[in-house]
């Protein structure tokens, strides 16, 4: 079971720096599915390996994808309403919450 | 009524009260309440003259005690005995006199109720003076007199010459007063009381050691000194001349200047005892009496000289009590208890009965001259002359005072007179000395008569509007001349019970004639009537060849012997001087001190605001200063980068993760996010030199 | 199909487990890095499609068919479509000289690193009570039971979210004035 374990950590990182660091705003929502991705498969791992007697972690895997989905969906809304504003989506130069 | 003779006092003093608060403004009835007053006192005063009489001269006392304490016991009581009775009718005869008199000096006078309203006080001051029964009473009543002269004497106190008089009276008498007070502390020192009766009986019965009985007796005359004008005090009494002269009648001729007399009187036991204390008092009184006389020789101004005559007589009366006690205590002294079979001096006997005479005859001079001065509105005996002819009752009321007054059979004052004469006989400078004095008194007196009443009137244009005095003047006038005739004739010396066997000090008088004597006084006294009808009347020697001759001494008589002088720069000038000083002291140094502290003060505030300016403020700006710098540095935080944001919080929920995991690693982990951080500042400085190849997103 | 899926991964859960683990924790591993850091960003969508599709064969490989086809039918197709779209729409394709990672490069590899070494730690120290039951055979039969009793609520709500999620996409979207 570690190996699974690690491996959904291994992409949550890579998650997590995709989201630090990425300029581009759906680069960002991209990385965003990485870390649920990861997430989804530590719950897998646990449904089989420790409680295989239900498939509670295999439902909670499927409505994590479907929210996810739907938070992709409305993030994209948003960039496209970025791109509108601000004829780009380099998320530096979305900083008008500055001093 | 004897019992009753307190009231005596309280009349006058009614009168004074009554006109103060209520009769201010009626003038003329101001004058009758304080005529009857006097009058009402005076009927009183010869009841209880009448009743002594009938008891031989024995002396009442009563006597209320108003503060009784161990320490001191103090009483307010009344004495009444011979001498008392005498003064008691002197006082009030004198100023009713005066008060009748005054209602026609004063006539248009714009204070007149003033001027009655002084009068009845200083009446009931001198009459409390005389039936005091204790030291502190009489002083109390001294004081009182003092201040009613003061404010008699400067009556028109618009004239400076008044006013000053007025002070100068009142501080000369001050200086005696200030003896008069050491006196008093001595005897109640060491007699523990001030009542006249208890304190000789102590030293009389030897309880008082005899030096402090000298002591205490020169310095209570000390006080006698100053209010009787004795040298050297005597500077006030001519000044004093500028008030009314119904004032100087009553004030300086009869009563107030009588007190200092009676006061030595009535303390004689204090000289009896001592040879030195009466020797001293003996040595004043002549000294006195000859200096006035030679100063009443050369004045030409009428008051003046009646005043250096009071000066004189008192001088007179003084010595003769002197003489009295040195020849008391001399027979003590000689003869031990039996001393009275040795003891003859009539000392007490003259100077009382000359003090009874004199305040007769010479009111009635003083009344006379206010007389002449209302008549020719003048006071210099140069510019007067012939007005016997204008002024009849005047004039010989006038020389009968004279007559008595240089000692001349049968009138008042040769009784009086000759007994001093006869007390000096004992002591040869003296006898010699007090002719002299005679003979100087008859000359001026009569230098005066002639001069003003007979002779031809040296200035026409006053002659011609000269007139007698009206009644009221003239009254009290001849009733005065009549005292002086008569007054005298109770020291008879022929009489079984006169006025020695009256008044008397140790044990009465008997008086007997001495004929020798009697001549020799009257041939001196004729001299020197003769010697002034010579010079003024027939102007057989001229007053200014002998002045040329002695002239030394004519202009010492006339300046007054420089006294004033003298006195100004010693006294005067000294204490101005001494205020001078201490004023700069005060001014300068004490204010000094005072604006150096509120100089102090000011720049001690200035530090303070320095203070508060720069310290105070300064630590409240700062704080609000750090505040700003702080946030100034915190707001980079908000660099509107969301991904910031984002970092900092997935590194603390990390962070949060790690220290659960493992606390160790924790640090490590701060330690290289610290790191990352300054690694990450120190590209951004670095990486900002370099030109941005990013165009702007702009559109 | 059901038992043809079963019979599968039952298959290769026995024979090759492992090596196909490893293949695709490598294929998941490295295309995740891609989708991370690629400068042109269609790449990058490319990327995240393969990984998505990775993650699909691992599912499998944990018995859980039913969630690998959700996965592929909704991510692979329609996420990263959508994706694709996006990008399309807001496209800089142009300027490929434009940097994609900004200067929180060095933290976030901290940030990131920490996180592993405490997840690790993490792993190495706790212990798991590995229960050796089987997995319920019929996995979709079982899924569909359970969405439909127990999960039911949940169920509802997520289509709510999506109706939502559908509602505010177009109104966000929609241009101005039309």
């Amino acid at each position: 079971m570690y190996q699974y374990l690690a491996l959904a950590a291994i992409l949550f990182a890579i998650g997590v720096f995709g989201v630090l660091t990425r300029r581009n705003a759906i680069g960002i929502l991209m990385s965003l599915e990485l870390m649920f991705n990861a997430a989804n498969i530590n719950l897998v791992a646990f449904n089989k390996f420790i409680t295989p007697d239900g498939l509670t972690g295999q439902i909670f895997a499927i409505f994590v994808v479907v929210v996810a989905a739907a938070e992709a969906v409305v993030g994209l809304a948003i960039v496209l309403l970025l791109y509108r504003n601000w004829k780009g989506i380099d998320v530096d130069h979305i900083n008008i919450m500055k001093w | 009524m004897l019992e009753k003779a307190f009231l005596i006092p309280l009349y006058p003093l009614f009168a004074f009260v009554v006109i103060v608060f209520f009769t201010r403004w009626k003038e003329r009835l101001s004058s009758y309440i304080s005529i009857a007053m006097v009058t009402v006192g005076l009927v009183h005063s010869l009841v209880v003259l009448i009743q002594m009489i009938a008891r031989h001269g024995m002396p009442l006392e009563l006597s209320r005690t108003f503060i009784d304490l161990p320490e001191i016991h103090l009483e307010l009581g009344i004495w009444i005995d011979p001498l008392t009775a005498v003064m008691l009718m002197v006082v009030t005869i004198v100023s009713g006199c005066v008060q009748v008199y005054s209602l026609g000096y004063m006539h248009n006078d714009p204070r007149w109720s003033r001027y009655y309203s002084y009068l009845s006080l200083f009446t009931f001051s001198m009459l409390g003076l005389v039936v005091a029964n204790n030291f502190f009473m009489i002083f109390i009543f001294w004081e009182l007199v003092g201040l009613t002269s003061y404010l008699l004497i400067g009556f028109w106190f618009e004239k400076k010459s008044a006013s000053d008089a007025g002070k100068k009276a009142f501080i000369t008498t001050r200086i005696g007063d200030l003896g008069f007070i050491v006196g008093l502390l001595i005897l109640m020192a060491y007699a523990g009381t001030f009542n006249y009766q208890e304190i000789f009986a102590k030293v009389t019965g030897g309880e008082v050691d005899a030096g402090i009985v000298a002591l205490a007796g020169i310095f209570v005359f000390c006080g006698a000194v100053g209010k009787s004008a004795q040298f050297p005090l005597h500077v006030w009494l001519p000044d004093a001349m500028e008030g009314p002269t119904p004032v100087s009648a009553l004030i300086h001729a009869a009563t107030m200047v009588a007190a200092g007399v009676y006061l030595v009187a009535r303390a004689m036991t204090l000289f009896a005892g001592s040879e030195v204390s009466s020797m001293v008092v003996a040595i004043i009184g002549l000294t006195t009496s000859l200096l006035a006389a030679t100063m009443a020789l050369t004045q030409n101004d009428i008051k003046r000289v009646l005043a250096y005559s009071t000066v004189s007589q008192l001088g007179y009366m003084v010595m003769a009590l002197g003489l009295y006690g040195v020849d008391f205590a001399r027979a003590m002294a000689h003869h031990g208890a039996n001393f009275a079979e040795h003891f003859h001096s009539p000392g007490f006997y003259a100077g009382t009965f000359h003090l009874m005479t004199h305040a007769f005859f010479k009111a009635l001079l003083f009344l006379g001259a206010g007389s002449v001065i209302h008549a020719v509105h003048t006071n210099d005996i140069r510019d007067m002359g012939g007005l016997a002819r204008k002024m009849g009752i005047t004039s010989i009321t006038f020389f009968i005072a004279s007559l008595s007054i240089s000692g001349i059979f049968p009138l008042s004052g040769f009784w009086s007179k000759d007994e001093i004469v006869a007390t000096s006989a004992g002591h040869p400078l003296f006898f010699v000395l007090t002719l002299l004095i005679a003979f100087m008194t008859a000359f001026y007196m009569f230098r005066l008569c002639f001069m003003t009443f007979t002779g031809q009137p040296r200035d026409q244009e006053r002659f011609d509007h000269a007139h007698e005095s009206p009644h009221s003047m003239t009254v009290p006038l001849m009733v005065l001349a009549f005292l002086s005739i008569f007054a005298g004739w109770t020291g008879l010396p022929w009489l079984k019970h006169n006025f020695a066997t009256f008044v008397y000090h140790h044990e009465p008088y008997h008086a007997h004639a001495n004929y020798l004597l009697m001549l020799v006084s009257t041939v001196v006294a004729l001299s020197g009537i003769g010697l002034a009808y010579l010079m003024y009347y027939r102007g057989a020697i001229s007053p200014a060849a002998i002045g040329e001759r002695v002239r030394l001494l004519y202009r010492l008589s006339f300046n007054k012997f420089y006294f004033d002088e003298i006195y100004e720069v010693i006294v005067v000038k000294a204490t101005l001087g001494l205020a001078a000083v201490l004023w700069w002291f005060d001014a300068r140094i004490i204010d000094g001190l005072v604006n150096l502290a509120g100089w102090f003060t000011v720049k001690w505030a200035d530090a303070k605001q320095l203070f508060d300016t720069y310290v105070v403020d300064g630590a409240v700006n700062g704080i609000g200063y750090v505040c700003l710098a702080g946030a100034w540095i915190l707001r980079l935080v908000q660099s509107g980068s969301v991904q910031l944001y984002t970092l900092v919080v997935i590194a603390a929920a990390i962070g949060i993760v790690i220290y659960r995991v493992t606390p160790g690693g924790f640090l490590y982990y701060l330690a290289g996010l610290l790191l990352v951080a300054l690694a990450r500042l120190l590209t951004k400085m670095l990486a900002s030199d370099r030109v941005k190849a990013e165009p702007k997103i702009e559109g | 199909m059901d038992a043809l899926g079963t019979m599968f991964s039952d298959l290769i859960s026995d024979l090759t487990a492992q090596p196909v683990f490893y293949l695709l924790s490598f294929v998941i591993i490295l295309s995740g890095l891609m989708v991370v850091t690629l400068k042109n960003i269609f790449h990058a969508a490319i990327f995240l499609i393969l990984t998505l599709f990775s993650v699909a064969g691992i599912y499998i490989l944990l018995h859980a068919e039913f969630l690998a086809a959700v996965q592929v039918l909704i991510y692979v197709g329609a996420v990263s479509i959508l994706m694709i779209f996006a990008i399309m729409l807001t496209s800089e394709l142009g300027s490929q000289r434009i940097r994609q990672s900004n200067e929180q490069v060095l933290v976030g590899i901290f940030v990131c690193a920490g996180f592993l070494i405490a997840v690790f730690g993490s792993l190495q120290n706790s212990v798991w009570r590995v229960s050796p039951d089987a997995l319920p055979g019929n996995n979709i039969l079982t899924l569909g039971k359970l969405l439909m009793t127990d999960f039911v609520l949940p169920f509802e709500v997520v289509s709510i979210v999506l109706l939502a999620a559908l509602i505010g996409a177009v109104v966000l979207a929609r241009q101005e004035g039309s």
